[in-house]
């Protein structure tokens, strides 16, 4: 089973979150909960390993 | 006990210029004596300049400001000769602890890397700061350098010309009119210079206000920096506690928006907020209390002629990254070799625009971590407020999270990336002493290899053969020759040769790399030269 990576592994971590929070600009509530939806469902289709998604959803419970 | 910032420091004194028929002209007046106006005076007297500074005031700054001071602006007072008193006096810290909530949510070590005379930053109050300024003026003034430093002098009027600038200035004795061939402009945030001149100063207001205040206690806090996120006693704000020499304590609360400032700033507000946050048994003695609003906001041009703006006047970022005074004193670093040289002739007036381009690079990367910041501990929006909620949740028990919380990006001097000055790399060394970089610190011999490279240009050669000295455009360029032989801790190596086995490093006065070569070739060290004095370059 692979291991989830929880340690650092963002490349440039402030740059990341300036434009997470860019791309949230402006956005109304409802409108922010459908962009993190879909970014999620992006990511756990890139990430595709059912095994690391599941250890994932438990951490962050 | 008066304070050292209640104290007369440089008490008005008439001046010769106030009875002369004709104004009278100075090489250079700089306006100001906060920290970057005093550090710009002496790089400039060091280098045989005289200089006339005029401030409005005649003390140190009242309260601390700014307490973070970082490894390079030590690395530059240790050229100009006052580091030492600075560090001595100065409090080391390098741990912090990070709080959400009534949690504890981490620790964290800022372990600077090894092999380097300064720490990775001191906390000193600013009047300390200025106070060790003033007294390295005195002991210049002692050996003969010409600094007339100006208390109650203050400037009501500003007028530019082609080729000087006039002034008018008041004094308690009436005013008189004084002529520089250049001015610098360190007279703050509040510039009056900016303001008489009509210059921009574009950026972005931060609604929020944080009281700051310092305080004397007998506390057995460490020497940590802690940093709450929305704590009990400060609910849904921030609050950080720092330690600052002399049992003295800086305490900022985040206040929010809706404020009344005059109310919250009256100690039977602040004591009892304090008390909250402190323990009702801790017994202080506030030091100094304010309340601020945040701006992160530059000049479009720090060269409007034959004026020059260096620190808050040109730029102002908000505290949180301790980027104010940092940066303040590296312009002065990058301004004063730059001025003396157009002023002996040996560079063209041309280099005066490579300060511009280098240090508005520097205000940029420093409104931006500052901004950054900012924005994390004051979320502007529901998404960003969730967002940094999370990121706290889950840097608790995920290592991951941790380097997104920003609650300051403590200050790293920029890289001149870009600039004209720089020529092409030709070493596959290492990145970080690239061409444009602040020569990182090595241990050579039983000393450093900073305190080696003083305050002119230089060739650095690691294992290469060069003669002990070259001239180039009037320059003498001195050759400080080092081997790996004496590199027994492999830092020299690893900073500056890589895989390389050799190494020729042309370094500027500001102990910024210039460029890099194999091996010695006088003709494009020469050209390096001319390329770092601003002057044209055939390809
Ligand atoms: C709460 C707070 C915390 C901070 N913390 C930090 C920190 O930890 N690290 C850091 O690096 N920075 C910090 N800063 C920023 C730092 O205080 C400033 O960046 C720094 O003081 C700027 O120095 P300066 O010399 O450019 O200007 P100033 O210190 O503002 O000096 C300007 C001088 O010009 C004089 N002047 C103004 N007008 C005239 C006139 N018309 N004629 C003559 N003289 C005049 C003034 O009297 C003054 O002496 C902090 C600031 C604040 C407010």
């Amino acid at each position: 089973m692979s291991a989830l990576n929880l340690d650092p592994n963002i490349d440039r971590p402030d740059d990341l979150y300036a434009d997470l929070l860019a791309a949230h600009e402006g956005l109304t509530k409802d409108e922010s909960d459908a962009l993190n939806a879909r970014l999620i469902l992006i990511l756990a289709n890139h990430i595709g390993d059912r095994d690391v998604l599941k250890q994932a959803l438990a951490a962050a419970k | 006990m008066t304070k050292i910032f209640e104290t007369a420091l440089y008490p008005y004194a008439r001046s010769a210029d106030q009875d002369a028929a004709i104004p009278v002209r100075h090489p250079v007046v700089i306006i100001g004596a906060g920290p970057v106006g005093l550090t710009i005076a002496i790089d400039l007297a060091h280098k045989g300049v005289p200089v006339v500074v005029l401030d409005d005031n005649d003390r140190v700054s009242s309260g601390s400001r700014a307490i973070c001071f970082a490894k390079r602006p030590l690395e530059i007072l240790d050229r100009l000769g006052c580091g030492q008193p600075m560090v001595d006096k100065g409090v080391v810290w390098n741990k912090g602890k990070v709080f959400f909530g009534d949690r504890r949510i981490y620790e964290f070590n800022l372990q600077p890397e090894d092999g380097h005379q300064r720490p990775a930053f001191i906390n000193l109050q600013q009047y300390y700061f200025e106070l060790h300024l003033l007294e390295r003026i005195r002991d210049l003034q002692a050996e003969g350098k010409q600094i007339d430093l100006r208390g109650e002098n203050k400037v009501s009027a500003v007028g530019t010309h082609d080729d000087h600038v006039t002034l008018e200035v008041d004094t308690p004795e009436g005013p008189y009119n004084v002529e520089a061939d250049w001015l610098i402009a360190c007279d703050g945030a509040g510039s009056p210079t900016r303001r008489m001149l009509g210059l921009d100063f574009v950026g972005r207001v931060f609604e929020d206000n944080f009281l700051i205040a310092d305080v004397v206690m007998q506390a057995d806090f460490p020497t940590e920096r802690w940093f709450w996120f929305d704590p009990a006693f400060n609910k849904g704000q921030s609050a950080l506690l720092h330690k600052q020499p002399d049992g003295v304590w800086r305490i900022d609360l985040q206040l929010g928006w809706d404020i009344d400032k005059a109310e919250e700033k009256k100690p039977e507000n602040v004591i009892p907020r304090l008390k909250a946050m402190l323990g009702e048994e801790v017994h202080f003695e506030l030091e100094w209390v304010s309340i601020y609003t945040f701006q992160c906001r530059r000049m479009e041009q720090f060269r409007h002629g034959r004026v020059l703006f260096a620190g808050d006047s040109a730029h102002q970022v908000s505290p949180f990254g301790a980027r104010g005074a940092n940066s303040g004193v590296q312009d002065a670093d990058n301004l004063a070799w730059k001025l003396a040289l157009v002023i002996d002739g040996t560079a063209p007036v041309a280099l005066l625009d490579s300060y511009d381009t280098e240090r508005a690079h520097g205000a940029d990367e420093n409104i931006l971590n500052s901004t950054r910041s900012t924005d994390f501990i004051t979320p502007k929006s529901e998404a960003s407020r969730i967002f940094r909620d999370a990121v706290l949740d889950l840097s608790e028990k995920y290592a991951f999270a941790r380097p997104l919380v920003n609650s300051g990006r403590l200050s790293v001097p920029c890289t001149y990336d870009g600039s004209a000055l720089n020529s092409a790399d030709a070493l596959d060394g290492p990145a970080r002493s690239r061409p444009g970089s602040p020569c990182p610190d090595a241990p050579i011999g039983d000393g450093f290899l900073l305190s080696r490279l003083g305050q002119d240009f230089v060739l650095l050669t690691i294992d290469a053969e060069a003669p002990d000295k070259i001239e180039a455009e009037g320059i003498q360029v001195r050759n400080i020759a080092l081997s790996v032989a004496d590199d027994p801790s492999g830092q020299l190596k690893a900073r500056y040769l890589g895989d390389c086995d050799s190494a020729v490093y042309l370094i500027r006065p500001d102990q910024h790399v210039a460029a890099r070569f194999p091996a010695f070739d006088k003709d494009r060290i020469a050209r390096a030269v001319r390329r770092a004095l601003g002057m044209e370059v055939e390809p």
